[in-house]
């Protein structure tokens, strides 16, 4: 009935061998804001969780030597959000994992587990795509790199192969005058499961958008890298016509549902919404001084 | 605050509340937090379905299971045939029965069909699991308005309405004057609808007790109750138990807003415990308190206001449909008695129908019912006030209820403080404070019957001098700190040497449920009595000491004294030094009331409203709110101003946010706190208040009574704000984002 | 199943516990540890009523399994007072008359002190937001925030 076996592995092979071996009984736990509630509804009934936490590797946050950062998958939110330059360079995914839940969510909850657990509506997801993160991933086969909006492969699945972990995500270098952001829609202030999300990270030289990339959350089974709203942006001066054929290429890029938390014609018109201000909120972090 | 208050030692202070100490560093004792030696869990199974006949539960393989002690189904309660109706306060046992286990049918998914107790929690799930219950699937029907449609599915066969099988349960109708004539006289008249949803009262803490039955029969229950009376007298019907030979012991209550004024776990308990021996003890999670315990009640309102040109209000009618879910029982009370209750108004047709569906059975919220008319009211009257040119607080204060005024509900009204809220809110800095953009601001107002009813008490003088006082109402805002004030202040002594405790059943006299905001009116009246006669134990006590008679004594300040001159120069005596002698001078000092306390009158109150909506999203914030109440008297301001905050806050949640969701398998969608969206800290601003103080003559600090009026008139001044912020009307409930962006953009809905 | 043995610091005392691999950090404080300060409202993280510390990090106990706990530094509203003397912030809860029935009020408190031990001087909107995590239905909010925001200012006093 219940032989749950609860490991606490130190390195990132014992807990690779350990997640291979326990086949589809095996779970990951980091934070355990998602885990624990599944648990509990009786949606998942593991049969060996494994503690990833003690894994120096899962738990760091580094500056890479190319100027990027590369973020242990099982870093809380708290911990990114108290990370100075972390928090100037990329305030988009720092305030990205900043909205999950509450301050006592953000204690426990991590990116990785985030991206793993696959929710359509995923925070930090949207902003760790638009950024152009990079995730490790360590499996039986070996390590690989994929970039992160590969992962996720429909609401509650992925695509890591068994045994595979995600380990760090890996932001690339900023050139100068770049700036992200991310939006939610939420119905109160702070609590909800975002009916819309929406990362934006462009860079400006002179004025003029050199690149950019788009994310929308919650509105299409998985998190969707909208490339026509970042074609819309890239080259123009983010002028309102730039601005509104970009909302008008994420409303188009939307494929959301009816449920509890919002309807389709409301998800839809909001992705166009959340789309013009968080650019404009990257547009001026981007002016601004780092 | 008045003048008066100024004379108080006690009386009007916000001192710290005796239960205080404990409640800050976690050693107050909650009905969750308690164990007995050798306790086992208990488990509920629930109904699937939402309509569904039992045909058959077969438990055997549940009872097999190692560590199962006890397994119960409504087989093991006592029967209360359909026929005959047995009263207990507003509940029905009849209902109450088949709310607590379902007998033939089952009329709400949750709906509990069985129980387990066992060695563990996951013992007694797996047991639930085990048990085979077949059912034969019935059409359902939530919605108020789908269940009186006349091809709706009948829920019970022996309610019939006007002659024919129907799910409206019962009829309330109030009248006043002649309305066709009235309104034949009107210059404007607005009639509209409107609709809310089924709210939770969203207490914080879920249901739980824990329970035992002796060999020879006697029963005791720890439990999360807002009254233990009520309690201890379902139990006994329930299972036959004698209620001398059961004690019910209130915990701490972790809120309840009306919802834990009846029960669900205790006689299953207790039947658990009866058959296998041992204390069982239970707690609802999260999700059993969403889907089975008692929200209030979704509804069609339509409410029809005349009045002449010059704002005279001249008819008012208002027809109110209330879900009762899967039993008789909806607050039209309120909805039909409070609607039009600040009112001078001099015909009025104010008609209530209850309505059963299959959801799970309303428990009362915070006045019930009277939100959901006020809402409609105070919304219409909004309109009338803009078609007639009026400022909406002018409209009300020339047609403001006063005294002499005659209610369509039936009172007279004695004097009252209406009047004074709206002027109040007319010269309050909120009413006149400038807006900013996509802002708007609303008022409204609402009323609430306030209750007396049974209470008791005790008060003893401890042989070293100090007060204990039990009382029998659980506390649930602070109603402890008010008794301490009143005692200590009828006794001239400082209020930390009195001492409130809640008695229990064996240990106090009968006291009505905690609720109708009659906690400290009534609890109120009897301490005082009961120290009146303290003090007059004390006179006779002193006399005694000092060979006088005691008419020659008064007490003041804490001490006997002589009364005049000529009855003898003593030098005071204090309570301790009186105490200290009691059992030379008569024995024990001490007295105690026991009374169905009388002349509760009712309050009203007055609230401004400012919201901010963004017009891109349809976001709603709540920026500025002022609560404007008439409470008679304040005993413990802070509380009181409390009860004002608490209650206007959990009328945002109603106006904007809360609502219970449905699945297309008449499933609630949303049980839990995620999607159960109840105002969190960040979401509403400081909530101002103004405590307005026209004592009660019927009480003797005056008090009316302040816990349920606040969550009256938010409904409506929240909408009304929405209104002059957007142009916009909403005439149902909440104002979710989505609802509102798509008033605000109905030609321009983007399709994907 | 074979039970776990941990060994933990509680409110900076030892404290070692047997528990199932799959028992969360609330249902062992509670039923085993028998601190029942810390309350279950949800277990699902969503109101904040089991608030506790773990090396200082403010968390819901009902999303941590008890295991987690080894070797790590556990903080309940248990260990908020220093014997009888109150902390500023219940000395404030109860002057302010910030709990009306407590039952959220110890979860409130731990995750206030988390607040003031990281932010001495919060903003009124800094304090909601950090709040945000922990529901109250009595209150409307309102006292409790003047409570905190008058423990911090009486804190920053005695610090200087």
């Amino acid at each position: 009935m219940n032989d749950v076996r609860y490991l606490a592995p130190r390195t990132l092979d014992e807990a690779v061998n350990a997640l291979a071996a326990a086949g589809a009984a095996g779970r990951i736990l980091a934070g355990g804001t998602d885990l624990l509630v599944q648990m509990r509804s009786g949606a998942v009934k593991p049969g060996v969780i494994i503690d990833v936490k003690r894994i120096p590797e899962m738990t760091a946050i580094e500056e890479t030597a190319d100027g990027g950062f590369r973020i242990g998958a099982a870093v809380p939110g708290a911990v990114l959000e108290e990370h100075p330059k972390l928090s100037r360079v990329w305030p988009g995914v720092v305030e990205a994992m900043d909205l999950i839940g509450s301050t006592q969510i953000q204690g426990r909850a991590s990116p990785g587990g985030n991206l793993c657990n696959a929710s359509p509506a995923a925070d930090s997801v949207p902003a760790m795509v638009a950024a152009g993160a990079v995730v490790t991933v360590q499996g039986p086969q070996g390590r690989r790199e994929v970039p992160v909006e590969k992962i996720p492969a429909g609401p509650g699945r992925t695509t890591l192969q068994p045994g595979e972990i995600v380990v760090s995500f890996t932001l690339p270098p900023r050139p100068p005058g770049s700036g992200d952001a991310y939006l939610r829609l939420i119905p109160r202030t702070e609590m909800d499961i975002a009916v819309v999300g929406c990362g934006v990270s462009l860079t400006l030289r002179d004025g003029t958008c050199t690149a950019a990339r788009v994310s929308l959350g919650a509105v299409a089974p998985t998190v969707l890298l909208v490339e026509d709203a970042a074609k819309a942006l890239i080259g123009s001066r983010l002028e309102e016509e730039a601005l509104e054929a970009a909302a008008a290429a994420c409303r188009a890029a939307c494929r959301p549902i009816n449920d509890k938390r919002g309807t389709i014609e409301y998800r839809t018109k909001i992705a166009g919404v959340l789309l013009k201000r968080a650019t404009a909120i990257a547009a001026e972090r981007a002016g601004g001084l780092h | 605050m008045n003048d008066e208050t100024m004379q108080y030692r006690w009386i009007g202070k916000r001192t710290i509340r005796p239960d205080g100490v404990d409640k800050v560093t976690g050693r107050a004792a909650y009905a969750a937090d308690g164990a007995m030696p050798g306790m086992i869990w208990g488990k509920i199974l629930r109904s699937p379905h939402p309509h569904a006949r039992i045909k058959s539960i077969n438990t055997a393989k549940a009872e097999a299971l190692p560590g199962v002690k006890a397994v119960m189904t409504g087989k093991d309660l006592v029967e209360f045939p359909v026929e005959t109706p047995v009263p207990l306060g507003i509940q029905d046992m009849r209902w109450m029965s088949r709310n607590i286990m379902a007998r033939d049918k089952v009329l709400f998914p949750g709906h509990p069909v069985a129980a387990v107790a066992a060695t563990s929690q996951r013992i007694a799930e797996e047991a639930c699991k085990l048990i085979e219950v077949e059912y034969e699937v019935l059409p359902w029907v939530i919605d108020v308005e789908d269940a009186i449609k006349p091809d709706a599915p009948i829920l019970h066969d022996f309610i019939k309405f006007e002659g024919k099988p129907s799910n409206i349960a019962g009829k309330l109708e109030h009248k006043l004057g002649d309305v066709e004539a009235g309104f034949a006289a009107a210059d404007v008249i607005i009639e509209r609808s409107f609709r809310t949803k089924p709210v939770h009262q969203g207490y914080i803490e879920p249901h739980a007790c824990v329970v035992s039955v002796s060999s020879d029969g006697k029963a005791t229950i720890w439990s999360s109750s807002q009254g233990q009376f009520m309690v201890r007298a379902m139990c006994a019907y329930l299972t036959g138990i004698p209620q001398s030979d059961i004690r019910a012991i209130p915990a701490e209550i972790g809120g309840g807003f009306g919802g834990k004024t009846i029960i669900y776990l205790e006689p299953v308990a207790l039947v658990l415990a009866r058959k296998s021996g041992r204390p069982v003890k239970m707690q609802m999670t999260r999700e059993e308190v969403f889907r089975a315990t008692g929200p209030t009640s979704g509804s069609f309102s339509t409410v029809k206001i005349g009045a002449t040109k010059d704002g005279k209000i001249v008819a008012a009618k208002g027809t109110f449909y209330l879900q009762a879910g899967a039993f008789p029982g909806s607050p039209i009370r309120g909805a039909a008695g409070c609607s039009f209750a600040p009112y001078d108004i001099p015909n009025v047709h104010s008609v209530g129908y209850d309505v059963v569906s299959n959801r799970s059975k309303v428990a009362a919220y915070r006045a019930p019912g009277a939100p959901i008319g006020a809402y409609a009211v105070e919304c219409v009257l909004d309109e009338l006030a803009e078609a007639l040119k009026m400022d909406p607080l002018e409209l009300r204060l020339k047609n403001a209820a006063k005294e002499g005024t005659k209610a369509a509900y039936g009172a007279t009204y004695p004097r009252i403080g209406y009047e004074e809220t709206v002027r109040a809110a007319m010269e309050h800095p909120h009413y006149r404070a400038p807006l900013g953009p996509n802002q708007g601001r609303g008022v409204a107002s609402g009323f609430w019957f306030n209750a007396g009813g049974e209470s008791s008490a005790q008060v003893n003088i401890t042989e070293d001098g100090n007060v204990v006082v039990i009382t029998g109402h659980p506390d649930i805002g602070g109603s402890r700190a008010s008794i301490a004030n009143i005692t200590a202040e009828l006794l001239g002594i400082d209020y930390r040497r009195v001492n409130v405790l809640i008695g229990d059943t064996s240990t106090i006299g009968f006291s009505n449920l905690t609720g109708g905001s009659r906690v400290t009116f009534a609890s109120a009246m009897v301490v005082t009595q009961s120290t009146e006669k303290v003090i007059t134990q004390l006179r006779e006590r002193a006399a005694k000491i000092w060979g006088i008679d005691p008419e020659a004594v008064k007490w003041e300040n804490g001490e006997a004294r002589p009364a005049g001159d000529n009855a003898g120069k003593f030098p005071p005596l204090s309570l301790a030094e009186i105490a200290a002698k009691a059992s030379q001078t008569g024995g024990p000092i001490g007295a105690g009331v026991q009374l169905n306390t009388t002349g509760a009158e009712g309050g009203f109150g007055t609230h401004i409203c400012d919201v901010e909506v963004d017009p891109q999203t349809g976001i709603v914030r709540v920026v500025r709110y002022t609560v404007i109440q008439d409470v008679g008297r304040a005993i413990h301001p802070s509380y009181v101003e409390g009860q004002m905050q608490g209650g206007a806050v959990q009328g945002i949640g109603w106006a904007l946010s809360e609502e219970y969701v449905y699945d297309r398998n008449g499933k609630v969608d949303n049980a839990g706190f995620l999607d159960y969206r109840m105002p969190v800290c960040s979401d509403v601003p400081m909530v101002d208040t103004v405590i307005i103080e026209v004592p009660n003559p019927k009480h003797p600090q005056g008090v009316r009574g302040v816990g349920e009026v606040p969550i009256v008139p938010p409904l409506a001044a929240v909408s009304n704000a929405v209104y002059r912020a957007t142009g916009r009307r909403f005439y149902s409930l909440p104002m979710s984002p989505p609802r509102v962006l798509e008033a605000l953009e109905p030609a321009t809905a983007e399709a994907a | 199943m074979a039970k776990l043995h941990i060994t933990t610091t509680i409110n900076g005392e030892p404290v070692e516990f047997l528990c199932d691999p799959t028992q969360s950090m609330l249902d062992v404080l509670r039923d085993e540890l028998r601190l029942t300060g810390t309350k279950e409202g949800c277990g699902s993280g969503d109101c904040g009523a089991c608030s506790i510390t773990v090396d200082g990090r403010l968390v819901c106990s009902c999303l941590m399994l008890a295991a987690e706990a080894e070797g790590r530094s556990i903080g309940t509203i248990e260990g908020m007072a220093q014997g009888d003397r109150l902390h500023p912030l219940q000395r404030k809860f109860l002057e302010h008359a910030a709990l009306q029935c407590g039952i959220c009020t110890p979860g409130i408190l731990v995750a206030a002190k988390a607040l003031l031990d990281s932010n001495p001087d919060p903003t009124e909107t800094e304090v909601r937001y950090w709040l945000a995590g922990n529901l109250c239905r009595c209150t409307g909010y309102d006292k409790i925030v003047r409570a905190v925001l008058d423990a911090a200012a009486e804190m920053r006093e005695a610090a200087r």
